[in-house]
């Protein structure tokens, strides 16, 4: 036991049990007075479910929680922000149309003779993100800054609000690397101040950077807590997911053998206002990495050859053919598959069940007259949950109770029961866990030994370089630059997007 | 097989025993409720009354159930009865025969649902905007198709459709029976019924996934539109004229409450054709209930939305999750999560 001194926030032996299910397992929690205390596991292992009971968001069923070695019992989150536990989530719990100011100081404006006094409580507000150095125009409605600002805008109103404990969940996922360094340098600030901050992440670069001590839960039990200065990353992962990973990231590449003729060929492909007009072949066999920032064009890429948005410009070419991708259908038809980035919005389709998810594209392609068979749906169902190990209990689940992870899975799934021969996949290991983000990867390459050709979006270049026979670099909605061969490394691909600039379009 | 036809059962157990009740209690307050005797060939009776009368809500809601599924809604079914109904009444009128008469209603009402269609799928305006439309204009034109005055006709053939009867039914049941169980197969022996419950809780995602989203709204709004045609057949031929101004009044109203009580949810998705006709029948059940019972005609509205009030409290969500919570710790005795290799 850490003694009262240093310990912030103590929560030992926490229960919680779902119907069916036991979320949380005796499992404790120490956090002590100006650390970053990063809390990792994949998804399922019982993170948010912690969050939740420290927060008071959810009623634990068991154990006991301490601040400042005071037994306290948040009953909901507004009651554990008055006691001193703040949290600011991924996606900004804040209100987007409201200004700066009002934001930060909601339910508490600063009032003379009963109203708002918006001078002083603008006052207040530039003086609060002082610290943050930012200076923004607290006047101006939130959602005119980036998602980095929101960001800081919601820690320093939790912050100002709680001043004690600070929880962020995921905060750098939807953040560039420069957003990331600033928020780290605010982070820093705050530990220096004595704040005790949770720090729950997917990246484990950045939990290297920042965190002093790293707590890993698996299947709702506490696996350990350790120092990061002496944990090794491979421990670590091992301690993630219970199983040494082969690799993380092939060290030596050995060269696939990519000569075959070209299947796709797009020409001065384009489309005003999404992506400026460019070629692309792809081979068989042959994985096309896209790199490139946030905003320089990715995504539009691969909507345009998938049909989601019309070309206005160029041609498209399938085995020397040339084709019309009109629409999602026309490119299905020519086989193609697209995992777009957004799974909630655009991928899963919440309320069916695994197995319906997994035969949709296959059925929609076939039509509403010629119904895949029940027993044919369950076959295909259990035999993608078991190639692509998708975890759920049995393939009626409605797919949205799965975690990022499978529900990703089920999408691929979705495509592979089309037998596709071209698949687009749009940032397929996002916001998913260590595991199945090996397992996505491991997947990928072996898609491309079988001679699918594959168009694979990510912001992680270190995976690109793992798995691409050929990296395209975007800058601006242009596609700058291509590399091949031994050329392919993480360096190579950052010096390209930094020199892009000079080298024009490509 | 056995498991399928289990979650069948278990899917319209609320809205059999919400019926049952009715019927039971309607059946203390007006003795012989259940009484059932053959006259000239054809069964006479309350029971018979009710799913005689509830004939055109049934068909309503069968079409406004594929399009509650889609995430949209049908506003106009009530007017576009009003002009299939003119546009019955005119035909055979003006001498067509009456299978050119059904014909060219029929098609009216397909029609109406193609409108409906394209502003929702083609021109993406919002459903309860784009169906409210058809809705305030359809009167209009039936009144244009019946010049204004209510048209009596009296063919057979067509009287016979509202009024008939065939192996001891009345005929209006017969076809709402036939066409209830048509849809419904059509529905779930082919793909149509995931492919639309899959538009309506994700459009976006079913589009990506080589869904024809277009197409299979538009066919969901002539299908509702093809409902309203059929009733409205039926309502013209009960009274012998098409009424412009009442027939199918309000009908949108009690078919889009019908696929409520059957628990289909107006935010789209899972839908159940058979929960919205026993929806349909309940309401049916309340109406012929509180007219047998003899209570004063001003208590009506009152009563009715009462017993609605009730039985949407039982299916409402914290209710249900209390149920499925009792459900569920019964069930977690035995493991349910696939183990984790």
């Amino acid at each position: 036991m850490q003694t009262i001194g240093d310990s912030l926030l103590s929560a030992t032996r926490i229960d919680k049990v779902f119907p069916g299910a036991k979320a949380l397992d005796k499992v404790d929690f120490h956090l002590r007075r100006g650390e970053v205390h990063a809390l990792l596991g994949e998804n399922g292992a019982g993170k948010s479910t912690l969050v939740k009971c420290l927060t008071g968001a959810y009623r634990r069923d068991g154990g006991t929680i301490l601040l400042e070695g005071v037994e306290v019992d948040p009953r909901d989150t507004f009651n554990a922000q008055k006691l001193g536990i703040g949290t600011v989530y991924q996606e900004v719990n804040l209100l987007p149309n409201l200004t700066v100011a009002e934001n930060l100081f909601l339910g508490r404006q600063p009032r003379r003779l009963g109203l708002v006094d918006v001078g002083a409580m603008n006052r207040q507000a530039r003086a609060l993100l002082e610290n943050y150095e930012l200076d923004l125009d607290v006047t101006r409605a939130l959602d005119s800054y980036s998602v980095a600002i929101q960001q800081v805008v919601a820690i320093a109103r939790a912050v100002d609000l709680s001043g004690k404990v600070l929880i962020l969940d995921e905060p750098t996922a939807s953040l560039d690397a420069h957003e990331v360094e600033m928020l780290f340098r605010i982070i820093r600030r705050l530990k220096a101040r004595g704040l005790g901050i949770v720090f729950i992440t997917h990246f484990l670069e950045q939990v290297y950077e920042i965190s002093d001590r790293i707590t890993v839960l698996r299947n709702g039990q506490l696996v350990g807590t350790r120092d990061t200065a002496t944990l090794e990353r491979r421990d670590l992962i091992s301690m993630m997911i219970g199983r040494e990973l082969a690799a993380e990231i092939r060290a030596a590449r050995e060269e696939p053998d990519v000569t075959g003729p070209v299947r796709y060929r797009f020409k001065d492909y384009g489309r005003k206002g999404h992506i400026s007009p460019f070629d692309l072949d792809v081979k068989a066999g042959e994985v096309v990495g896209i790199a490139g920032l946030l905003g320089s064009g990715r995504t539009e890429t691969a909507e345009i050859l998938f049909g989601a948005h019309r070309a206005d410009s160029g041609t498209a070419e399938v085995d020397g053919k040339p084709v019309q991708l009109s629409s999602p259908r026309r490119a299905i038809a020519h086989r193609f598959g697209f995992c777009p980035e957004d799974r909630k919005t655009a991928g899963i389709v919440g309320d069916l069940s695994v197995r319906e998810n997994i035969v949709l594209a296959l059925q929609a392609r076939r039509g509403w007259t010629r119904p895949i068979s029940r027993t044919e749906q369950n076959r295909l169902a259990d035999h993608y949950i078991r190639a692509l190990d998708i975890r759920t209990a049995d393939r009626e689940k409605p797919i949205r109770l799965l975690s990022g992870g499978n529900q990703q899975k089920a999408i691929l799934a979705r495509w592979l029961a089309t037998e596709p021969e071209f698949l687009i996949l749009d940032e397929p290991t996002r916001g998913i866990d260590v595991g199945a983000h090996a397992e996505i990867v491991r997947l990928i390459e072996g898609l491309r030994e079988k001679g699918m050709s594959l168009l694979v979006i990510s912001s992680e270049i270190e995976e690109l370089v793992a798995y691409s026979t050929r990296i395209v670099v975007l800058r601006d909605r242009q596609h700058v630059a291509a590399l091949e061969g031994n050329r392919i490394t993480a360096d190579q691909i950052i010096e390209a997007i930094a020199s892009a600039n000079e080298r024009g379009a490509a | 097989m056995t498991a399928i036809l289990k979650s069948y059962a278990l899917r319209l157990l609320p809205q059999i025993i919400a019926l049952a009740a009715i019927l039971l209690m309607v059946s203390f307050v007006f003795p012989g409720f259940f009484r059932l005797e053959i006259q000239n060939g054809r069964l006479y009776g309350s029971l018979i009354d009710i799913l005689n009368r509830g004939a055109p809500v049934v068909l309503l809601a069968i079409g406004m159930t594929v399009v509650i599924a889609t995430k949209g809604i049908d506003l106009s079914v009530g007017a576009v009865m009003a002009i299939c109904g003119a546009v019955a009444a005119s035909s055979i009128t003006s001498g067509h025969s009456l299978a050119m008469t059904l014909v060219i209603t029929l098609g009216t009402g397909i029609l109406c649902g193609l409108w409906n269609g394209v502003l929702v799928a083609i021109l993406d305006i919002q459903p309860i905007i784009a169906t409210l439309v058809l809705m305030v204009a359809g009167r209009g034109i039936a009144q244009l198709v019946t010049e204004g005055a209510i048209l009596t006709f009296n063919d057979p053939g067509l009287i016979f459709l509202g009024s008939g009867s065939f192996a001891w039914l009345p005929l209006p049941v017969i076809i709402w029976l036939v066409f209830g169980i048509l849809v419904a197969l059509i529905v779930r022996k082919t793909a149509l019924g995931m492919l639309i419950e899959a538009i309506g809780i994700n459009r976006q995602a079913s589009t990506l996934s080589g869904v024809l989203t277009p197409v299979l709204l538009i066919a969901a709004y002539m299908l509702s539109g093809l409902c309203a045609a059929i009733a409205g057949i039926i309502a013209a031929a009960d009274i012998k004229g098409a009424d412009a101004n009442n027939a199918g009044l309000w009908l949108e109203l009690d078919a889009i409450l019908a696929v409520v009580i059957g628990g289909t949810s107006l935010l789209g998705g899972r839908f159940s054709i058979a929960a919205s006709v026993l929806g349909a029948i309940i309401i049916q059940s309340i109406n012929t209930g509180i007219l047998l019972s003899g209570f004063p005609p001003e208590f009506n509205l009152i009563i009715k939305a009462a017993i609605i009030v009730f039985i949407l409290v039982l299916q409402s969500p914290p209710v249900r999750n209390a149920f499925t919570f009792v459900a569920l710790l019964r069930a977690s005795r035995k493991p349910t999560e696939r183990q984790a290799r």
